[in-house]
């Protein structure tokens, strides 16, 4: 890959250079449009970083086999499209119980079902409540090939840090589309790695955590740390414990207070021209494209129109996107779904003032600038 | 080889304070974990570079008992989440600790696909004949005519050769046993651990509180009898026709070849890359 250096991508591609500066040295996937090319970037440029790309049988083996090479202590990630998504949402159950880390990148296609090829931001709520249980999860959506590039970084980095898996919630559009970026010299890439323990291997317990929140430090397989890697409801060493109502609730609140005591470090929220803002609009991936064009263009036409990005979808920080809003009479959400996303700005605006309002695509087409200008500006004199 | 006394080896290999485990008495899966482990000691091991892994079923609950890096993870992944730990350090040894329906109906593909591969893992594939955990419904391995839940008239399908269908996937060791032979059971699990590539060893077990009490076949001592009768070895079933081998089983090692083992091609192909690029 050629780091450092100003170039031509696609946003897959930067997806796979994203995933080989965040040290991700695994990789296993199963073949499907649009999100293929990872893959095949990968395959090719792995090895030399001494990494390993392997095509899987499935997507349940190939999410399955991403953490067992995570729980050995390597960075793994993989990558599909909503009917291969659908069928790793046991593995991601797996993550999030067992506190494996993982990237799950989804360029998203139409659904249900196989649907088309075509973009869509569909995947969201199944993002979030795809797999079975309370769980945690945390998702990011790009907006541009260099920001392909950044969030699967911060992706591999948030799910060390927090031991959850991490969507990157792509899409054929942003997937697909060709732009110019320069990427980072490897060495300039800030990493992170999971908490390692430190203590002597018999003082060592895999899920033991002093406060709710607490990330337990994980040991790789091979190092004389051991402990089970429990896919179900376990005591701090892994060792199952059904049954048992106060350590079952622990548990749940352990795996939930680790993101949602820390949202303020987990969520990024990007907002441009919102400090007299009356109109907000809230949009994420490449939607937001279209959106930051309609707000310009809202200002050029008088209006005090503002945009509200959503950089980090889940977890969704309802209390700061409420704040955000303020006394904004209108909130527009764009989305290239039926309208995933406006009922949690609904909620995050259930005590204010502002009306919300969807614009919405489902046709494979990309929502465009004018028809978000046409619903900030609708009604008004 | 001498015997070593079990205390000593449940010191080393098993987490006294969990038990008692939770198999019902009578049950052959702790008979053939006691022969995984005495190969295991027989091959003199390092405890921290053995990963057993698991999914869900009877079988799968062995991971939480042994003192080795242990990965109990989803039905059927097994194979799956194995060839991850195996690719990411090829220097662990690597068990997967399957049951009939977990390796074979919910895990039949990630099954085959490791076996074709021809990576360096070591299936012990724990044969009940049934769904224990859920009460008794048929699986793959499950005879023809035998009671079942979900079989209440007879199982009318046909069931899976374990043994052939591991050969015919790629498997490079394939062996068969009976709880009954634990002798058997620990030379066949040595031999495949020693052997560089994806190896299987089935062993045939009694269920005694779910398919033995349903097919009415006794208690644990009656149906160990019954493997023993039933089990014939290589060289005698040669001699045998096929109609003289019907409702009896070849046990032994059945099957062994060479092949390129997946983590060293991948080794050499990132030693090739590497070269290249300086």
């Amino acid at each position: 890959m050629n780091f450092g250096q100003r170039q031509l991508m696609m946003g897959n591609e930067a997806c796979a250079a994203g995933a080989i500066a965040a040290g991700v040295r695994y990789f296993a996937a199963y073949p499907i449009t649009p999100a293929t090319e990872i893959g095949e970037v990968l395959s090719r440029e792995l090895p030399a970083y001494g990494g390993k790309f392997i095509q899987m049988e499935d997507e349940m083996g190939a999410l399955g086999s991403c953490l067992g090479a995570s729980a050995a202590g390597v960075k793994a990630m993989t990558a599909s499209s909503g009917p291969g998504i659908t069928l790793m949402q046991e593995n991601v159950g797996l993550a999030a119980m067992a506190e494996i880390p993982v990237v799950i990148v989804n360029v998203q296609r139409a659904g249900p079902g196989t649907g088309t090829i075509d973009q869509t931001q569909a995947d969201v709520m199944q993002a979030r409540w795809g797999t079975n249980g309370d769980h945690p999860v945390i998702a990011l959506a790009p907006s541009s090939v260099k920001e392909c590039f950044d969030l699967t970084v911060r992706a591999v980095n948030l799910s060390e840090r927090y031991r959850v898996p991490v969507y990157l919630l792509s899409d054929a559009q942003v997937g697909h589309m060709r732009e110019v970026v320069t990427l980072p010299r490897l060495e300039d890439v800030r990493l992170v790695d999971r908490p390692r323990p430190t203590c002597r291997p018999d003082e060592y317990h895999g899920y033991e955590f002093r406060t709710p929140d607490e990330v337990p430090p994980m040991a790789d397989f091979g190092t004389g740390y051991h402990y089970i890697v429990q896919y179900s409801v376990h005591d701090r060493d892994g060792f199952p414990n059904p049954g048992k109502p106060a350590e079952l609730a622990a548990l749940l609140q352990h795996l939930d207070a680790k993101l949602s005591w820390h949202l303020d470090a987990i969520v990024d929220l990007e907002e441009l021209l919102l400090d007299d803002a009356d109109i907000v609009v809230v949009a994420y991936g490449t939607t937001a494209r279209a959106a930051r064009d309609a707000v310009v263009m809202a200002r050029a036409r008088g209006r005090r129109a503002g945009l509200l990005r959503l950089v980090t979808v889940w977890p969704f920080d309802t209390a700061r996107v409420g704040r955000i809003i303020g006394d904004a009479r209108r909130v527009v959400v764009p989305e290239m779904n039926l309208g995933q996303i406006h009922g949690e700005v609904v909620k995050a605006t259930k005590d204010r003032r502002a009306q919300v309002l969807k614009v919405n695509r489902v046709d494979g087409c990309a929502v465009t600038p004018q028809e978000i200008l046409d619903t900030i500006e609708r009604g008004l004199g | 080889m001498s015997v070593k006394p079990l205390s000593r080896l449940l010191d080393t290999y098993v987490y006294a304070e969990r038990t008692p485990t939770t198999w019902c008495p009578g049950c052959g899966i702790g008979i053939v974990l006691q022969s995984m482990i005495r190969a295991i000691d027989d091959l003199g091991l390092d405890t921290n570079r053995i990963a057993v892994v698991s999914g869900v079923g009877c079988a799968a609950h062995a991971t939480s008992y042994l003192k080795f890096d242990a990965f109990h993870g989803l039905h059927g992944r097994v194979p799956a989440h194995a060839t991850g730990i195996k690719l990411a350090k090829p220097e662990l040894t690597v068990l997967c600790l399957l049951g009939d329906g977990d390796g074979l109906a919910i895990g039949g593909n990630q099954f085959i696909h490791a076996a074709r591969r021809n990576i360096d893992l070591t299936a012990i594939l724990f044969n009940n004949f049934t769904y224990g955990r859920t009460g008794g419904q048929f699986s793959p391995t499950t005879p023809h005519g035998a009671w079942a839940q979900t079989a209440p008239f007879g199982m009318m399908e046909r069931n899976f050769d374990v043994c052939e269908l591991s050969r015919a996937a790629g498997a490079t060791y394939v062996a068969r046993s009976i709880a009954y032979n634990g002798n058997l059971t620990t030379r066949l699990i040595r031999n495949a651990i020693k052997h560089k590539g994806f190896s299987v060893v089935e062993v045939l077990l009694q269920c005694t509180e779910i398919y033995g009490r349903y097919n009415k076949q006794g208690d644990g001592a009656a149906m160990l009898t019954w493997q023993r009768e039933h089990a014939v070895t290589p060289g005698k079933a040669a001699g045998l026709s096929p109609e003289q081998l019907e409702g009896r089983f070849v046990i032994g090692e059945l099957h062994r070849s060479e092949a390129p083992e997946f983590c060293e091609e991948y080794d050499r192909l990132i030693a090739r890359v590497q070269g290249k690029a300086r």
